[in-house]
Order: C-alpha cells, then sequence, then structure tokens
C-alpha cells in the first residue's frame, strides 16, 4: 500500500451511480466524513460498479466494468463507498467473478482487500468512535441487506449515531428485513416489491421516528418514495448525512436544496 | 443397462471418477469403519447426576413428564398412579421386554396388564427404552417382542420406563451402545428416537398434542446414575 | 406432471396470491412464528453455527463419494433383507411403486409426508390405477383434499385458515354429523385424526420418504412430528421409502450432526418428536412392522448436478428455514412458484429439474437480500446459484427483449465513464429541472414498475461528479 507524501492515506471515493445521479449530498457528506477520519479523497472518473449486469446474469460485461473499476482505483490506499450493496460488489463479489483467473484474481483480491463500505470504514479501519455533529429528533434505522449480511455493517452505524448531538434512535422493527428494492428486482416484479416496502413502511412509522436513516440510497429511494406516496411525513436520509451535519437540507423526495 | 447402472455412471460421469481409485475408497471405508464422532454439544456432556437434570428439563420442554424412581418395583405403583391422576382407565398394554414382565404389577390395585402388540384399541401404552439422551430428552425404543413398536404410536398415553444409567449425554453414545449390542453396520427392524409427544402445528401453525400418535408422554426414570 | 407446473405464470401467480385475503392472512404467522422460534433455539445452543459448519462439510464429503457410498448402502440395505430398486426418472419411480403395491393387490395406501411424492405426482399416478393413496400428514391431508400442491416443504397447509379447513372437512367427511363443532383448532385436529385412524388400520402399503439413508447400516431415517409416518411404515404389509440419491450420510454419527441442525432451522424444536431408522422388515421373531421394505432410490436429473454449478443444492435437507426468512416467500406464499419446491431453495432447485426455460421467474425473484443463505443449515450459497441461473438465461437469451436491450444501452454508457458522466448530467438537469417543484415525481415515462407504487425522487440537478470536478476547478 502506498503511503502518500503527506502520511494521509489516499482514498479514492467510488461515489456510486445513484448517489452521483441522484443525491450528491451524500457524496459529499462521504467525503466531508472521511477527511474528518484523517484522509485524503480523491475522486477519480468512473461509473458503476456493474451490479445491473451481473445481477442479470451478464457476467461478460460485469467482468469488462470490473476491471475498469480495479484499474482506475489502483492508485489509492482504500476505496470506500457510502453503500453496502456497491462496496458488497467490489469487496465480495470482485473476486468471485474472477476466479481461476491468475492474472486478474490477485489484482481483484487486493482491490477486494482494500475497498471498505463508508461506515464501517470510518469505524473500522479509521477507528472514528464518535462525529462531531447534531441532530435535532428522532431517527431509526434499516439496516440494508448487503451491508449487514456481506459486510456485518450493524454496530458501526449505531455507535456512531449514538454520539450525534440530540439525536434519539427507535429501534425499527424487522430492521434486518428487505426493504424489497433489489436492483432490477423492484421493477421486473412491482407487486411483490411494493407489498415487501410496504411492510417496510409500516415498521418505519410504528417506530414513531421522524426520520428513517440508511446506509444504502437504493433502499432509501424505494422506503422514501413509498413513505411519500403514503402520504407520510417520515424524512428518509442516508445515515452519512446525518453522521456528517449536513442533513439540514430538503430529504430524498423533498421540495427545495438538499 | 440396468437403472443402477445408469444412475451410478451419471454420479461418476458428473463426478469425473471411475470408482475404482484407492483413496476414495479407502475414504469411505475408514469412515464407514471408524464412524467418527463429530461435535458434540457441551449440554450433551454433563457429569451423569448433571445429566439426569439435563434429560429432565428437555423432556418437558418437549411437553412430556418425568418421574424420578429409586427402584424398578416402584414402576407398577407409579403408573397406577399416573392413570388415576389423569382419569384414565385402570388398563396398559406392554411387549414381553423381561425388565416389565419381572415388575410387581399385582401391587398396582385394579390395573389390567394385557401383553403384545396394539391393534389400536389401546389407550395406554408401557415401554422400556433402551436409552435416554439428555440433550434433547429423546428416548430410544428398539423394535421386536420386548417393546413392539406399534405401542409406540398407537395407544393415546405412552409411559417408558428408561434406567438412569441408561440416560447418556448425547446420541452418539446411544449409538455405540446399540453397535455393540447388535454389531457393526446391524440394526433391529425399527429405532424410535422420540421427544415429547406426538403433535401437529398444520392448523395456523397453532400447536396441538396427539396428532397421530400418542397425547400424552410420560417417563419413568429408574434408579441412579 | 408437466401439467401442473404453472412456474411459467410466476408473476400472475403473484399478483393473485397477493390479492388473496385468506392468504395473505395465514402467511403472517410464517413471517413471525418460524423466524422467532428457530432463533430463540440456535440461540440456546453455543455449539449451532459450528454444526452448521460440520453438516455442510458432511454432505460435501458425501456428495464428492457418492457412488461408494451408494453401493454401500445397497450392500447394507440387501443383507438386512431389505429390496432396492432405481429409478433414473420420475416415470421409473411411479411405475415400480405401483408394480409393488400391484404384486399385493394394494386397495389403500398410506402415505408419509414425502416431497419427492409430490415431485413424482405418485398419488395422480396410484389413482388413475385404481389404488386409493392417503396422506396422512395433517397438512398433507388438507391439500390432498382440496387437490393442491404443498406451499411449504415442512408446512404444506399453511397456507390455509381454520375456517378454510373446517369448511373442506364439512365438504369431504359427509358420514359425520353435520351439526358438529369444527370451531376450534382441537377438534378440526381430532376429527382428521379418527378419519385417518381408520385409513391406517385398513392400507395395505405405506409409503414414506427419507430424510436420511444410512450407508453404514442400509437404514432409512425419518423425522415427523405426528407420528404419521411410523404409522405408515408399521401398520401395512409394505413400506416403500422413496428417496433421492443425495439423501445418503455414511453413518449414523453423521446423521447425528445434521439432526442437530434440522429441527432447529425448520421448527424451532430442539429434536422433532418422532426420529425413525428403519432397516429392512420386521425380523422373524416382531409382533409387528411390515413384511416387506422396498426403497425406491430416484435420481430425476440429481445426478447430474454433480460436479456443477449446482451441486451445492444437493446439501440441502429440506427444512424449510430459507423460505421462512425469504420476504418474496412472505408476500406472494408457496404456490406462486408453480410447481412443488418454493422459496429460495425452490428457485434453485425447479429449474435444475423442471428446466430454467420454464422456472426462469423463480431465480430472478428474489431481491438477493441473503436471508436465506443466512440461515440455511447447510450452508447452500443460494442467492450466488440463483445468479448462476439467470446467468443460463442470458446465456441463452431467455430473457425478455426489453430487459436485454435496456441492459445493452446501460452497458455501452456503464463502459464508457466519460460519456456515462456526459449522459447522466444530461438526464439529471432534465429530471431536476422537472421535479425540481415537487422533489419527487409521481409517473414517470418508463418507469411505471416503480411509480405504480412510489414516488420517485427528483435529482439534485447537477451530478455528483461534476460538482467536484467543478468544486476542484474553482
Amino acid at each position: 500500500m502506498g503511503v502518500s507524501a503527506t502520511a494521509q492515506p489516499r482514498v479514492g471515493l467510488f461515489v456510486t451511480c445513484l448517489v452521483d445521479f441522484i443525491r450528491p449530498t451524500v457524496g459529499f457528506a462521504a467525503v466531508k466524513l472521511i477527511e474528518q477520519a484523517g484522509c485524503s479523497v480523491e475522486v477519480p472518473r468512473q461509473a458503476c460498479c456493474g451490479q445491473p449486469a451481473f445481477n442479470s446474469g451478464d457476467r461478460a460485461t460485469t467482468r469488462e466494468i470490473a476491471e475498469q473499476v480495479i484499474a482506475t482505483f489502483a492508485p489509492y490506499d482504500y476505496v470506500v463507498a457510502p453503500s453496502g450493496s456497491c462496496a458488497g460488489m467490489l469487496k465480495v463479489h470482485y473476486p468471485e467473478l474472477f476466479h481461476g483467473d491468475p492474472n486478474w484474481l490477485p489484482r481483484a483480491e487486493a482491490f477486494a482487500a482494500k475497498t471498505h463500505e463508508l461506515i464501517s470504514f470510518l469505524v473500522d479501519v479509521r477507528g472514528v468512535k464518535r462525529v462531531d455533529a447534531a441532530f435535532a429528533g428522532s431517527v431509526t434505522y434499516h439496516d440494508s441487506c448487503s451491508g449487514l449480511r456481506e459486510l456485518g455493517v450493524h454496530a458501526q452505524p449505531r455507535a456512531l449515531l449514538a454520539s450525534v448531538r440530540g439525536l434519539e434512535l427507535a429501534e425499527l422493527r424487522d430492521a434486518d428485513v428487505c426493504c424489497g428494492f433489489g436492483g432490477t428486482f423492484c421493477v421486473k416484479y412491482p407487486e411483490i416489491s411494493a407489498t415487501i416496502v410496504g411492510k417496510k413502511v409500516a415498521n418505519v412509522a410504528a417506530s414513531g421516528a421522524g426520520t428513517l436513516l440508511a446506509g444504502d440510497l437504493g433502499c432509501l429511494m424505494n422506503i422514501a418514495g413509498k413513505l411519500q406516496r403514503e402520504g407520510s411525513q417520515v424524512r428518509v436520509r442516508h445515515v452519512a448525512e446525518v453522521l456528517a451535519g449536513m442533513a439540514d437540507g430538503a430529504s430524498i423526495g423533498e421540495k427545495g436544496e438538499p | 443397462m440396468s437403472s443402477r447402472e445408469v444412475v451410478l455412471g451419471s454420479i461418476r460421469r458428473s463426478l469425473g471418477v471411475s470408482g475404482r481409485e484407492a483413496p476414495r475408497r479407502q475414504a469411505v471405508a475408514d469412515r464407514l469403519a471408524h464412524h467418527p464422532r463429530g461435535l458434540v454439544p457441551e449440554r450433551g456432556q454433563r457429569p451423569p447426576a448433571e445429566r439426569l437434570e439435563v434429560f429432565r428439563q428437555m423432556v418437558e420442554a418437549a411437553a412430556g413428564t418425568v418421574a424420578k424412581l429409586p427402584r424398578a418395583e416402584d414402576v407398577p405403583a407409579a403408573v397406577a398412579a399416573f392413570l388415576r391422576a389423569h382419569n384414565l382407565p385402570m388398563a396398559v398394554r406392554r411387549g414381553d421386554d423381561p425388565r416389565l414382565a419381572g415388575l410387581p404389577w399385582e401391587r398396582a390395585g385394579a390395573l389390567e396388564v394385557t401383553t403384545g402388540a396394539s391393534d389400536g384399541h389401546q389407550l395406554v401404552a408401557v415401554s422400556h427404552a433402551f436409552g435416554g439422551v439428555a440433550e434433547t430428552g429423546t428416548l430410544i425404543l428398539l423394535s421386536g417382542r420386548d417393546n413392539p413398536t406399534t405401542l409406540n404410536f398407537l395407544p393415546d398415553t405412552h409411559i417408558v420406563v428408561v434406567e438412569a444409567r441408561d440416560v447418556a449425554g448425547d446420541y452418539e453414545t446411544v449409538l455405540a451402545r446399540l453397535r455393540e449390542k447388535f454389531g457393526a453396520g446391524e440394526m433391529p427392524r425399527t429405532v424410535n428416537m422420540i421427544t415429547g409427544p406426538s403433535r401437529s402445528a398444520d392448523i395456523e401453525q397453532m400447536l396441538i398434542l396427539g396428532a397421530h400418535g400418542p397425547r400424552r408422554l410420560h417417563v419413568l426414570v429408574v434408579g441412579e446414575a | 406432471m408437466s401439467e401442473i407446473v404453472t412456474s411459467p405464470a410466476f408473476k400472475e401467480n403473484a399478483r393473485a396470491a397477493l390479492a388473496d385475503v385468506d392468504l395473505q392472512q395465514a402467511l403472517k404467522s410464517v413471517e413471525v412464528n418460524f423466524i422467532a422460534k428457530r432463533r430463540a433455539s440456535a440461540d440456546k445452543l453455543p455449539e449451532f453455527e459450528a454444526l452448521r459448519d460440520a453438516a455442510r462439510d458432511i454432505k460435501d464429503h458425501t456428495l464428492a463419494h457418492l457412488d461408494l457410498y451408494l453401493e454401500a448402502y445397497e450392500q447394507r440395505l440387501t443383507a438386512a433383507g431389505g429390496q432396492i430398486h432405481y429409478a433414473v426418472s420420475a416415470e421409473e419411480a411411479r411405475a415400480i411403486i405401483l408394480g409393488i403395491c400391484r404384486k399385493v393387490d394394494a386397495k389403500t395406501v398410506t402415505k408419509g409426508k414425502s416431497m419427492v411424492g409430490e415431485e413424482i405426482a405418485i398419488n395422480a399416478h396410484l389413482e388413475s390405477h385404481g389404488i386409493t393413496p392417503v396422506e396422512t400428514d395433517l397438512g398433507e391431508y388438507l391439500i390432498q383434499i382440496r387437490g393442491e400442491l404443498p406451499s411449504h416443504i415442512i408446512a404444506p397447509a399453511v397456507h390455509l385458515t381454520k375456517a378454510q379447513i373446517e369448511a373442506d372437512f364439512r365438504r369431504v367427511h359427509t358420514h359425520l354429523p353435520a351439526d358438529r363443532n369444527l370451531e376450534e383448532h382441537t377438534t378440526l385436529l381430532a376429527e382428521a385424526r379418527a378419519v385417518l385412524r381408520e385409513r391406517f388400520l385398513a392400507a395395505d402399503v405405506g409409503i414414506t420418504g427419507a430424510n436420511f439413508l444410512v450407508a453404514e447400516t442400509g437404514s432409512s431415517i425419518i423425522v415427523t412430528n405426528e407420528g404419521n409416518g411410523d404409522l405408515s411404515q408399521t401398520l401395512p404389509k409394505i413400506h416403500i421409502v422413496l428417496a433421492t440419491i443425495e439423501k445418503l450420510v455414511p453413518t449414523l454419527e453423521d446423521a447425528s450432526q445434521i439432526l442437530r441442525v434440522l429441527a432447529r432451522s425448520a421448527t424451532g424444536q430442539e429434536m422433532s418428536v418422532y426420529t425413525t431408522i428403519s432397516t429392512g422388515p420386521r425380523r422373524p421373531d416382531d409382533p409387528d412392522g411390515p413384511g416387506e421394505y422396498h426403497v425406491v432410490i430416484l435420481d430425476n436429473g440429481r445426478s447430474s448436478m454433480l460436479g456443477g454449478d449446482f451441486q451445492d443444492m444437493l446439501r440441502c435437507i429440506r427444512c424449510g428455514a430459507c423460505m421462512n426468512h425469504c420476504p418474496v416467500y412472505h408476500a406472494v406464499g408457496g404456490h406462486a412458484y408453480g410447481w412443488v419446491y418454493p422459496g429460495p431453495m425452490g428457485a434453485v432447485l425447479t429449474p435444475s429439474l423442471i428446466g430454467v426455460d420454464k422456472a426462469g421467474h423463480l431465480p430472478n425473484a428474489s431481491t438477493f437480500c441473503g436471508r436465506c443463505e443466512a440461515v440455511c443449515p447447510v450452508r447452500i450459497p443460494l442467492p450466488r446459484m440463483m445468479r448462476r441461473w439467470r446467468e443460463r438465461e442470458f446465456e441463452r437469451h431467455l430473457q425478455p427483449a426489453t430487459m436485454r436491450y435496456g441492459l445493452a444501452v446501460w452497458a455501452f454508457l456503464a463502459k464508457r465513464p466519460r460519456l456515462y458522466a456526459l449522459a447522466t448530467s444530461a438526464a439529471a438537469f432534465g429530471l431536476g429541472w422537472l421535479g425540481r417543484a415537487k422533489g419527487r415525481f409521481r409517473s414517470l415515462p418508463l418507469a411505471g414498475g416503480w411509480t405504480r407504487h412510489r414516488d420517485f425522487p427528483a435529482p439534485e440537478q447537477r451530478t455528483f461528479q461534476a460538482q467536484w470536478r467543478g468544486r476542484k476547478r474553482r
């Protein structure tokens, strides 16, 4: 791992296509948090991690994309993504793609080893124990599937949220149950997806919290969209927005500047 | 080609083997000959006195009941007392097990004791278990004249006598005793491992006892561990 | 069996299931009960996770030596006086079973619960030849009198409510007084017990499945809670075991290891009520038990799964934990899957058995949430294998054309980050501008699947990468 001149680890931010396109605020929140954790952040030109192709069975395209991503992020000490799903793709599934390839497998494995989901990077790699942020109100937290089950992200966001001044965490019933997003699943099987997210928003409402947080924009858009369709006043944000103290603007799907 | 050859041939083709590989044959022969024990939970490895307590707790957790009797001679009276307490007719069916046949049934008062398999008309059966397993409160019963298998299932109430010293911590200990009794690779027609009374949760997941088998299972643990 | 496959209509099935009030009511209990019970029993056993590893390893070892264990099993089984019949296909298995039944001129056959029996549709076959099969597991009996497939591999009638069962009993048990009370769960069970007890005592042949076949002793093992499997095999003259090749385990110790995770994963019991090891026919001196013991050992496509992408699926011990924890199963129930095996295990196994062209929806109808793999007692990587099926479909161009073209356009851009940035910048600007007033959309062209059920957030007009590069230049 290269050590940069300033001795600050260089982090390549993997923005994720949803954050890039829908909610850049999450990207800036991630940058702020990573910098606060003593790293420098760079954002090389990038597109997508390849999940849409991967989960649609197009392995060849996925590999091409993966090779590109691995090459793009080669210069950095760490690769950090504000998404359990995309980080899981980079960290868990990229090495699978190159199984049996003597040239690419070691590169994919080295890449996987330096890649982290944002919140677990802060807590597990950088040893961050608290953040300097305030949030007035109660929140509840949804554990996104890939982050939880592929990467073990569970305690880390809760630990950091506990350090946010004024924030109250109300645990969500069935927090570990899928929200029904599932990438292309939600458009291939819309009725089933809608039923699953319907259960999720009922639990969100039952939690009594004013804001729902999670670590994955796909899930957040799904849950926010369903809450808003049902006329709920519960706001939805990426957990990084709150931890970075950038949760003053409009929430996901809300009118106004984020 | 017979279906047997087709199936075996297809398995071998898929696995890329011939079936004649010495290391594979050795691995299989070794495992069958030595039947290595796997992981035995700590709960199944307690010292004898504690083991009986675990056994009792686990039988009760499975909705069975347990009574401890100091001596085998106490069994007939305990059976009679159980029947009275549950308002059951004073009649039981048992097999030819000498450990049951030799008991002083006359001390149980008006208890009618018949022997043989069940044809479905008996309400209460008394069996003698080959052993018990503490880790899950499981009884092990063997088929045969001594304890006909139908007695385990057809009567409404099943009373099972087990000697305290035959209650092992784990399944593996009882399996070793089975091998000792019948020889390696040999088994009686049926080995019943019974954990609590019959039940079903097939109607709206509501658990109800007595689906097809006994609705009551009462265990008499005799003697000291 | 092909006439009952409705897997190609998964979408329509699912829609009907979502609109079925009784079904949705019944599914609620799956979501709550099974999960809590499994969790509680796993928590009570500190060695549970290590036992899952052990169970996986035993299955892997057995599959890698399956030919030899099968030969060893056959040898012990025959030595114990049992008869073994190999069946390559479902058709062959049906013919063998019918042949055994005919030899004794069987009128009635009682059946213990067997998913393989469902797989080969043995009941219909026997009926069409004048033999009456009677399912004796309460859940299987309920679906038999309704003419349905099981909706769950361990709780076949989990989709039914008490009221539906009462109506079925009144319809079928016409010999009983019409004014009888059937309002309680207990009275329903008592009636089924009484009706089936008569059938047990009258049966000529009993058919059961097997949870394990033990090579060391030539035994079959079944695990039940009701005791019906035992009455099915003990009372008739003939016991037929119907089992598939992957049920083999080497030794009784190996079976014990797997038993320690089976019931806990399935119902949350420490151990099922009846675990029965059967070896051969009754012995000369036995007062009860079957006079003949036959094992029909079925392949039906499984041997070709060995050594390939789907071998791990053959570890499955049919506990049902994957479906108990599946959000899609919770939403649509088992019948939507359109054949015998529902839920995540069905999504992997069904395409292997009936073809991915028919069962293609099943591995697609998953969010890849990974909860199935997280609870599988033998650690089958179910999501990974569903993805394998999607790869097969992609290779064979089995997916809808719209999806393939959409993916191709996306892939073209995703492989060209500069072009991608231009395209997303333009789209973000356009959508962001259109959505600026409300912050979200209630409908969007080409996104009807999304916006029929939920709003779509308006983007922030400038992508993160555009903003970032703008800031850096400043």
